[in-house]
Order: C-alpha cells, then structure tokens, then sequence
C-alpha cells in the first residue's frame, strides 16, 4: 500500500471511449456472475443435500457475518488503507458482552455493548492512523495484537457462555420462511453502503482520496476526517459481525474469530476492488461474499476440513489478484 | 555522547538491563547468568527470524508467511527423520533452509514478477503453507517418540555453557551483520527501500532485491523449522501460529522502519530480546502469561509511535495539513 513511486503503471489514452453495453458485459462483476452460476450448479450436482430451503439457508450464515464487515473494509481499502484487527475486534466486541452476561445486563444492553465497543476499536484505529500519522498495515498488526490479547487477558483458558434466550435471535432467528435476521441485516447493510459509496459527495471523495490523496486534500477534502469515519464504520460493522456471530454460536473464547480478516479482505479483493486503493464497486464485494459462501459450503458439504478449504482461500486471493496483471503483461507483451 | 545514548539499540539495550534488573529485585534467580543464558535460548529462534523480516521490511514489504513456512519445513523435517531414522540430521537442515528458500522465493516471484503487494501475497501463502502442513501430515502430530535421538539433542548440545541452538543463532546474526555491513547486496536493501527511483537509476533492480529479501527470510524460517520441531519436540499443524506477529513486533520495536530503508541487524535482535524478555518474566513476577498477546501489541504501538516521530521528513512544507495525507 505503501509502494507506489517505483513502478508507475502505463498509462493508455484510448481514441474513442468504450461502448458501456460492451463494458458491462466485459466487467468483473459479470464474471462474478458467470462464476457465481457455475458453482451453483456444481454443487447442486455434487451433493444432493444442496437445493434445499433450508441447505440454501444455511447457506447464508456461512458468510455474512464476514461479508458484513468486507462492506467497510471495502470503502477503507478504496481510500487506501486497511484493517487487519476486524477479527481481533470482534473477539473483544464478543469478550466484553460476555462480560456484560455475568453481571446480568438484558438482551439491549448487551448489543449496545458489542456494538459499541466495535466502534471505540475502530475509532482507536482511526486516531492511530490519521491523528498520529501511523501507516495503518502496521498499526492494525499492533491493534490486533492488543484487542485479541486483551480479551486473552479476560478470558484465559476460559469461555463466556449463558447468553439470554431472546440475544440469540440477532444469530439464530429468522425474520420470515427460511429468511434469516443476519442476512436480511446483510441485504440491508449492502443498500445503505451502495448507495453511500456510488451515489453520495461521500463516496465520490473516498475515490478522490484513494487515487490521489494529496490531490484530493487540495480540493478541499477532508482527507484524514473521513479516513477517520471509515476506520469507525468498520469497528462498527465488526461490533455487529460480533453481536451476530456470538448469538450464533452461543460462547465466547478467545480464539473467537481468528483468521478472519484474511476472509474479509480476500471478499474485498474477489470483488474487484484494488487493493492499492482507488477502485471497487459494492455489487462486485456482495457477489464476491456469495461467491466464498457458495464453494465454503459446497466443500463443507463434500465433507472437506476447514484448514482445507482456507488453502482454497488463499489460493483465490492470489489467483484473482495475478490473473488481471498475467492478462495485462501478456497483452503488453503481445503488442 | 548525546547523539550515541538516543541511538534506538542503546535505548533497547538499556531498557532491557532495567527491565532485568527490576525483576531480579522481585525474584532474585532471574538476573543470574544461568537463568540469562536460557531466555536468551528462548529467544533465539525469535531473533533469527526477526533477522530475515528486517531484509524483507526494509524493502517496502512484509512477509507474514514466515510462522507457516517454519511449521511446514519442521513438520517435513519431522516426518522424514520419523520415517527415515537413518537420513543424517545435517542433510535435514539442509533440506529445511532449502525448502524453506523455495517457499520465501515463490513470495519473492510473486512480489518481483506480478507486483502484487506483498501484504496480500503473504497473507495468501501464510494460509496455503498453513494448510499444506494439514495435507501432509493429514492432521496428526510427530513427537518426541518418532524422532531420533540425534534429531533432538543438536538443538541441546551445550558448548561453552550455551547450547547449540543459542551458537546457530549467534552465527546466523553475525553472518546477517557482515551481510548488511559488507557487501554490496546488503547495501542495496537499504537503497531499494529508502529511494526506490534512485536506487533503479543506480543500477539496482528493486523487484529482484525484493525476491532476494523474501528468499533470504524464507531460508531462515526453514532453518527455524527445524530448530523450533527439535527444541520442542513436537511437529503439528498449529506449531507456532502467530508467531509472525511477534516477529515484526520484534523489528517494529527494533527501530526498524515499517515504510522502509531505516533498521538495523542490532536493533531487530534486541528488540526480539525485549520480547523474550518480558515473556520470561511475566510468570515471575506473578502476571498471567495470557497478558503476553496483549502486551506485544501495545508494544508494537508505542514502537511506531516513536519510530514515526524519528522518521518524520523534515522538508518544506508548504501547505501544513496536506503533508499529512
């Protein structure tokens, strides 16, 4: 994120602007679809336990937790930072209500809590990078030490459980049919953050800071007031990732989470958005949380192991950043 | 005199010494040599792997696969001494700075050929070689019982009153010290980092000084496979996660520049030895060691801190608030 000075990429001035039919139909999004659809149907012959209501909602719990900090990550990554403590966040987020438990606090209290301290972590972030100056890689490695050590501290070998009947809904309940509150949350979440990304002065200046920030702060952007808001909508969205993946399982442990935020920033990725800041769409992210949802549960339904299926992930997250770049090296090549 | 004591290696080195000498006032057995000599042991793996991620940083990048790489090479070692008593114990490290070096290079690949950001390469390869551990020991461990004597007792050989774990690591640290002090390849990390466009006008290709920093700091996370399986005497999928993290706290905390082209072999060594040291003495001064994450981490912040008051460029300013951005 950092290393953008030695290697300007080249810039071609085309003689007629592209048809927008054309690039639509040649558009990353697109090809999320096409893949999206083939994964569908290959497990829809791999197992046939996959098409059902039910299977289907099942489904949706597998990722949206995940995808509904990826929504964040997404704006923080196209201004040019990121997060590495999402995971770490939630484990605190999930520590602290757990907390709240034994001292009897109600069902209300207890998402306040979680959700507010996802926002005091992202706001601690923010103020570490903009207020102090720091480069977010290494400061979210340091937070990340610090929020999942702390609730280490906490907790010790232990797990908070005994969470009240009525919290777990905001996990485990369905809004309507198979439709569950979390992705139903999710769906919603996707609107609010499309809308603020591609159709708000907003979104618009996250473009601005992520192509050029310096640029961007002589507009009269206020660079570092809003990379400090995006640093506290992704503590907030994982304060909400932990409310729901908490209610979901039902304890809390330490290890709550790990490994997670290179789940998140692989959604982010997949999805199209640059990682060195500047370009990403919300549609692309959405299809991209479907996309990992699908071959997870796929795998999961083909009996796969876990530690399996995240050298799958790692796998895709090289693999979709190389290709674009083998395309272009090979296209240069070719000239 | 000034300009040497606000040197970070001597501030580290004192703060160490007080640190030391404010738990031995607690407990009296942790100032004595003995009781040094095996914190230091402790640490050494840490050091040596602090060593390798200093090349790497100092480029503009960062290697977060090392703690995989080291459980994937000293869980391979693990298996053939099991399978193969009779393989000699130095071919297996051989074998492991070897394989090690492949890993780190198909980092470096990555990084040099693609020019994708090395954070992204490297949190991809941390769970692949994560999970390669998986697919080839399908998940079960290899203990004290299926090594070999010899396998286990190189790392605890005693020379000289330290064992021989402690020995490699003083070589591997000096052969980095001349390394970056002495040859022209050392020097040109520091270019590569400080000044990219320089340094390609110079005559060095940065890509490649990359790939080299990623080979090099892979060849040590193999070399430490090795060393970690036999101190430890045990190979398992979960050996040393998240040890990557402690190992840029190391550097971070070193002095070691996260932006590149600022650090040195000393500071990176001392601060994995700041580690190792409030690790040990955690426990004797009666705190949980489940403080131990935590504590890295608000290390690691407050190491930043400092660090970016140091680096801070003094040019001309002329818009105030734009030199933030």
């Amino acid at each position: 994120m950092t290393d953008t000075t030695s290697n300007t990429p080249h810039r071609h001035i085309p003689d007629r602007l592209d048809n927008p039919v054309k690039s639509a139909i040649f558009s990353w999004e697109t090809l999320l679809v096409l893949v999206g659809v083939a994964i569908f149907i290959a497990n829809a012959f791999a197992s046939p336990y996959f098409l059902n209501e039910w299977s289907l909602s099942d489904l949706t719990f597998n990722f949206t937790e995940k995808a509904v900090i990826a929504l964040a990550m997404a704006l923080l990554i196209i201004s040019g930072e990121i997060d590495l403590s999402v995971a770490a966040i939630i484990a605190l987020a999930s520590t602290l209500t757990g907390m709240a438990v034994q001292w009897g606090v109600p069902t209300p209290g207890l998402v306040a809590i979680g959700v507010g301290v996802g926002l005091l972590c992202g706001a601690f972030n923010g103020f570490l990078v903009t207020g102090l100056k720091l480069p977010s890689i290494v400061v979210t490695i340091g937070t990340m030490s610090l929020f999942r050590g702390l609730s280490y501290a906490i907790l010790g070998d232990q797990a908070y459980g005994g969470y009240p009947g009525d919290f777990s809904w905001f996990g485990q309940g369905y809004v309507w049919w198979v439709v569950s509150f979390e992705f139903v949350f999710f769906v919603l979440a996707a609107i609010v953050f499309w809308f603020m990304l591609h159709r708000t002065n907003f979104g618009r200046r996250i473009f601005a800071i992520g192509n050029n920030a310096l640029a961007a702060q002589f507009s009269g952007v206020r660079v570092n007031r809003i990379k400090f808001v995006l640093f506290c909508l992704t503590g907030l969205m994982s304060g909400i990732a932990a409310v729901m993946l908490t209610a979901r399982l039902g304890s809390t442990r330490p290890s709550i989470a790990q490994g997670w935020e290179l789940e998140v920033i692989t959604m982010v990725v997949l999805g199209g958005v640059n990682i060195l800041g500047g370009a990403g769409s919300i549609l692309g992210v959405v299809l991209a949380a479907l996309i990992m949802g699908l071959v997870t549960f796929g795998l999961g339904l083909l009996n796969v192991p876990g530690i399996v299926m995240s050298i799958f992930i790692g796998s895709l997250l090289i693999v979709v950043i190389a290709l674009p770049i083998l395309n272009r090296l090979w296209r240069e090549r070719r000239q | 005199m000034i300009r040497f004591l606000k040197q970070r290696e001597v501030m580290l080195l004192a703060i160490i010494a007080i640190i030391v000498a404010l738990v031995t006032t607690r407990s009296a057995g942790f100032g004595t040599p003995r009781n040094l000599i095996a914190v230091f042991n402790d640490t050494a793996v840490l050091a040596m792997l602090a060593c390798g991620q200093l090349l790497v940083i100092l480029t503009r990048s960062i290697d977060l696969s090392i703690a995989a790489n080291l459980a994937l090479t000293g869980m391979i070692a693990a298996m053939i001494n099991a399978a193969m008593p009779g393989v000699p114990v130095e071919v297996l490290i051989v074998g492991c700075v070897v394989v090690g070096g492949l890993l780190g290079a198909f980092n470096g690949v990555l990084v040099w050929k693609l020019n994708i950001p090395p954070i992204v390469v490297t949190l991809g390869t941390l769970t692949i070689y994560r999970g390669a551990v998986f697919l080839v020991s399908g998940g079960t461990w290899v203990n004290a019982v299926d090594m070999s004597d010899r396998f286990k007792d190189l790392t605890r050989f005693v020379f000289l009153d330290l064992p021989m774990l402690s020995w490699i690591a003083i070589v591997v640290i000096a052969l980095f010290v001349l390394l970056m002090a002495r040859t022209s390849l050392g020097r040109s990390f520091y270019a590569a980092g400080i000044n990219p466009t320089a340094a390609t006008y110079a005559g060095i290709d940065v890509g490649r000084t990359k790939f080299i920093a990623f080979t090099l700091s892979g060849m040590v996370a193999g070399l430490a496979g090795y060393l970690w399986v036999s101190r430890y005497v045990i190979a398992s999928v979960d050996v040393a996660r998240g040890l990557e993290l402690q190992v840029v706290a190391a550097c971070v905390i070193g002095g070691v520049s996260i932006a590149g082209g600022i650090g040195t072999v000393g500071g990176a060594v001392l601060g994995a030895l700041f580690l190792g040291v409030i690790n040990n003495a955690l426990p004797v001064i009666g705190v949980s060691p489940f403080w131990q994450m935590a504590i890295s981490g608000a290390a690691i912040i407050t190491a930043v801190i400092f660090n970016a008051r140091g680096e801070r460029k003094r040019g001309r300013i002329i818009l105030k608030s734009a030199e933030a951005a």
